[in-house]
């Protein structure tokens, strides 16, 4: 949803034709008309100063305050970062973070791009599979989470019974520092890689059949096919899902507040939790307010240089 | 921006060349055939944790433990049911549930249309800056949002009501941003005709336009309504008392209930009920779901 801010160009027809509106020019129908719009925005931008600006600004001033929702906030200028960028918790966390956005993000694009080109060759079921690989996305992360709780389960769990048959005395996996997270990764996968899919989907079932055909009668293999055309041409959408799940995943919260509450000795506890931890159980809302900054410039960094390299491998980015 | 149906239909066009273009060979069928394999086993995976779920709920708890599982029940345990429902109120969390999702999913709906209408069909001073800002806003990630929402929820003594679980959630640029798109795309002269007939604005929203924009109405409301139904980091900071959960907090509680022996069986089948509606939900919206993540990740 990030991507938005070149959209209105290619169809905007409507807008583009019509001049530039000064108030002192317009005939009474225009100003009417001009209430009217005003009007209809109403709901709309009362809740977005009321909801949305004031709390953003609201957000950037308790970062700098020490307040603890019992005390009026106190400025406290630097200290929460301060206190922060010393604690070797947060570096932790912040670590983690990326370790969980980068377990995340490559992989699920690599695999969805692989099962989004295998169904769309594979005709007969396409609509199936996209439901069946589908449906984890769609699922309460709570009974996602609770029945994954049971496949990691050290003793009846399905994974250390598999292991069990070939002799193999699995590690109780989100209870060990080593495979905590990694075991959320996995599920990560199985839970995101549908989203990713059904864009690729949709994608290369936009790609003009002709520019295959050229290649084919040019005597292209499927290899510099796939090189030369499916992936320029779907990298608007491989753009679109790296910028949304890298958001998404800097933002993770639930499987971590669900399935290990952040540990074994912190191991998977991320920013949001690490966020939520301070605000609401130990009611540091200044410093949590702080690391929302953090991480809110991390996700801003991210997104930007997405962008600015967007140019040098996007599809038609340059406008 | 029009809504295409067939947008996931594959073309005939590529089908041939997906094949190569010409008639199938050996060595293509053989390929089909290694695809079709590894996309099964692969929805093995997908599906599988769901269906353990599924069979499990109905187990005994003995049958649970059992070594080796087995995939099929050896007798089906309706009782796990009647016992959720007993033991639970799971009834109570999929009521509180349905009615905060609905609530927020018609109010998202009103004023985003209400607004796309105005951003896409009226012309007022400044129209496209606020438009502008409105697409800004949906970069700000909610996470930032968390602490300084519940002092203003706090502020407004909203905590533990579901004020603060609907109230800030109706508006959506989002939402807004899908109904301008698709708005642009009905022809003028469809208001034009009511509009010399005398009607006000308000009149040829409610009758021209809205009619038009259901498909786009339907992909918004899916979306909002999922995303609110899955929603568990708000609620879990504004709710406080236990008969308003939602229906992931009361089954997140639930699971937290027993930290020594897990009645997998109770939990299983709780699950189940709880994935349920979204899922025949999610079915019988497919179409506008899918059209709702293309519009906005491919023409977006």
């Amino acid at each position: 949803m990030t991507v938005s801010a070149q959209v209105p160009a290619p169809s905007q027809p409507v807008a583009a034709a019509r001049p530039r509106l000064r108030w002192s020019e317009m005939s009474g129908l225009a100003r009417r008309e001009a209430i009217e719009g005003y009007l209809f925005l109403l709901p709309n931008i009362v809740a977005f100063f009321v909801f949305l600006a004031g709390p953003m600004l609201a957000a950037v001033y308790f970062a700098f305050t020490n307040y603890d929702l019992t005390w009026p906030p106190r400025f406290t200028f630097l200290e929460n970062f301060q206190v922060m960028f010393t604690n070797d918790l947060f570096w932790q966390v912040f670590g983690q973070t990326f370790y969980w956005a980068f377990g995340m993000v490559p992989a699920t694009i690599v695999l969805a791009l692989g099962l989004a080109l295998m169904i769309n060759r594979e005709m007969r079921g396409v609509l199936t599979y996209r439901l069946v690989y589908f449906i984890p996305h769609v699922t309460l992360s709570v009974a996602a989470s609770i029945v994954w709780l049971w496949v990691y389960h050290p003793e009846v769990g399905f994974i250390n019974l598999l292991l069990g048959y070939v002799g193999i005395d699995g590690p109780q996996w989100l209870l060990n520092r080593r495979t905590a997270m990694p075991a959320l990764i996995l599920m990560g996968w199985w839970k995101s890689i549908g989203f990713a899919m059904l864009i690729f989907l949709a994608g290369l079932q936009g790609i003009p059949a002709e520019l295959y055909e050229a290649a084919v009668m040019d005597g292209a293999n499927p290899r510099q096919r796939f090189w030369a055309i499916t992936v320029p041409m779907l990298s608007p959408a491989i753009f679109f899902v790296m910028v949304t799940s890298i958001i998404g995943a800097f933002q993770g919260f639930d499987v971590f507040y669900l399935m290990t509450r952040g540990g074994p000795a912190n191991v998977t506890t991320t920013m949001v939790l690490h966020i939520y931890n301070n605000g609401f159980l130990y009611l540091k809302m200044g410093f949590a307010s702080a690391m929302a900054m953090v991480l809110f410039a991390t996700i801003m960094i991210f997104t930007l240089g997405q962008w600015l390299y967007a140019r040098n491998w996007v599809h038609g980015f340059a406008d | 921006m029009a809504v295409k149906q067939e947008t996931l239909q594959p073309t005939r066009e590529l089908q041939a060349v997906g094949q190569g273009g010409m008639s199938k060979s050996g060595a293509k069928r053989v390929g089909d055939i290694f695809t079709h394999l590894i996309l099964a086993a692969g929805s093995i995976v997908m599906v599988g944790p769901f269906a353990w779920m599924l069979s499990s709920s109905f187990k005994t708890q003995y049958e649970i433990y059992k070594f080796p599982p087995t995939l099929i029940p050896e007798s089906i345990q309706w009782i796990n049911y009647l016992v959720v429902f007993e033991q639970t109120a799971l009834g109570r969390y999929v009521g509180n549930s349905m009615f905060v999702s609905l609530s927020v999913t018609l109010g998202v709906l009103l004023t985003s249309s209400l607004a796309g209408y105005s951003f896409s069909r009226l012309n007022f001073p400044g129209r496209d800056k606020i438009f502008l800002m409105y697409l800004g806003t949906m970069m700000i990630p909610g996470a930032i949002l968390l602490i300084p929402s519940f002092v203003l929820m706090r502020t407004f003594n909203w905590i533990d009501t579901y004020y603060a679980l609907i109230v800030p959630g109706v508006v959506s640029a989002w939402g807004t941003f899908l109904m301008r798109q698709f708005m642009m795309s009905i022809p003028r002269e469809l208001e034009d005709a009511a509009y010399i007939d005398g009607a006000t604005r308000l009149r040829i929203y409610w009758t021209v336009i809205l009619p038009v924009s259901k498909p786009v109405i339907a992909t918004l409301a899916i979306f909002t309504f999922m995303g609110v139904w899955n929603e568990l980091l708000w609620p879990v900071i504004i709710l406080r008392s236990p008969e308003k959960f939602t229906l992931p907090m009361g089954l997140a509680k639930f699971q937290s209930r027993f930290p020594n022996r897990t009645p997998w069986h109770l939990i299983m089948a709780a699950s189940t009920l709880s994935v349920l509606p979204i899922l025949f939900l999610f079915m019988a919206g497919q179409k506008y779901y899918v059209q709702g993540i293309v519009t906005t990740g491919l023409k977006g």
